[in-house]
């Protein structure tokens, strides 16, 4: 793959970003809420 | 239970699509594999355009309507909007180092009204932060998200307005994109990833406004108890 360190930054910054943005959320939302309520 | 359901789809979406755009479309005949990066590149674009539009039609919902919830929603749009803005500057810095020889130039005016409307909504995060009251803090964001959103569609346009390095318009050409001589697999990812981000965009949106929901609550409630203390404290004396 020609620039591999190119596609492989702009991924991992974006759908890394994209996952660790919504393991935060979600562990936001659990520490206001509670751990019961999660399920929602 | 609905949401969560939302949430697994849009995951396997967005794994799905990461994994054609990386490993199903061929590289690009002039770009080579860099042309990956369009991708999520566009998808973020489009989110970060379509967050903001949410924000400020919220705003305008909470002048009108004076209804928290809408301030909840344009909250939570402008702090997504702002991190899909930063994939989209990131994934354009990725791309334009091998295709146009440089990460970044403030002589483009696509780049540079990105950056500006990236800015501008870092502020309007930050503007929220400096009030305790929520009527007033949501009439301060609700002004200042409106006045923002103009920027939107001059970054949009600027491709056409100004001369620069970027290239014009592709998704909202469709000359471009139903263009028979454009390789489908290419289209097909494109839109493929288009759909998988909004599906995330709607999961998170969702998730969000339920933390910026519940959050008011409990602002709520220490509200009150404070001013319950103090009334306490007052009859006592």
């Amino acid at each position: 793959m020609s620039d591999a360190g190119f596609v492989i930054a702009a991924y991992a910054v974006i759908v890394g970003g994209l996952g660790v943005y919504t393991l935060a959320l979600w562990r936001r939302l659990r520490a206001v809420r509670g751990p019961d309520d999660e399920a929602r | 239970m609905k949401t969560r359901i939302l949430g697994l789809v849009a995951l396997a979406a967005v794994i799905a699509a990461t994994a054609v755009a990386l490993f199903v479309v061929p590289p690009d005949q002039n770009q080579g594999d860099a042309q990956r990066i369009m991708y999520p590149h566009v998808a973020s674009a489009w989110l970060a355009y379509l967050s903001f539009g949410v924000t400020a039609l919220a705003g305008i919902g909470w002048l009108w309507k004076r209804d928290l919830r809408l301030d909840a929603v344009a909250h939570s749009a402008a702090e997504i909007g702002v991190m899909f803005t930063a994939f989209a500057i990131w994934g354009g810095m990725m791309w334009g180092r091998p295709v146009w020889g440089v990460f970044w130039q403030w002589e483009d005016p696509r780049l540079t009204t990105t950056a500006l409307l990236l800015a501008l909504y870092v502020g309007y995060l930050l503007l929220r932060r400096l009030s305790d009251d929520p009527e007033r803090r949501a009439t301060r964001a609700a002004i200042v998200g409106v006045i923002a959103a103009v920027d939107i569609p001059i970054v949009h346009f600027s491709v056409e307005w100004w001369r620069g390095l970027h290239q014009t318009a592709t998704i909202g050409s469709p000359d471009r994109v139903l263009n028979p001589a454009a390789p489908m697999v290419f289209v097909g990812s494109l839109l493929g990833m288009l759909g998988a981000f909004t599906l995330a965009w709607l999961y998170l949106m969702i998730r969000r406004y339920q933390l910026a929901r519940a959050e008011a609550a409990r602002e709520e409630a220490r509200r009150m108890d404070r001013i319950m203390t103090a009334r306490t404290v007052e009859a006592a004396r």
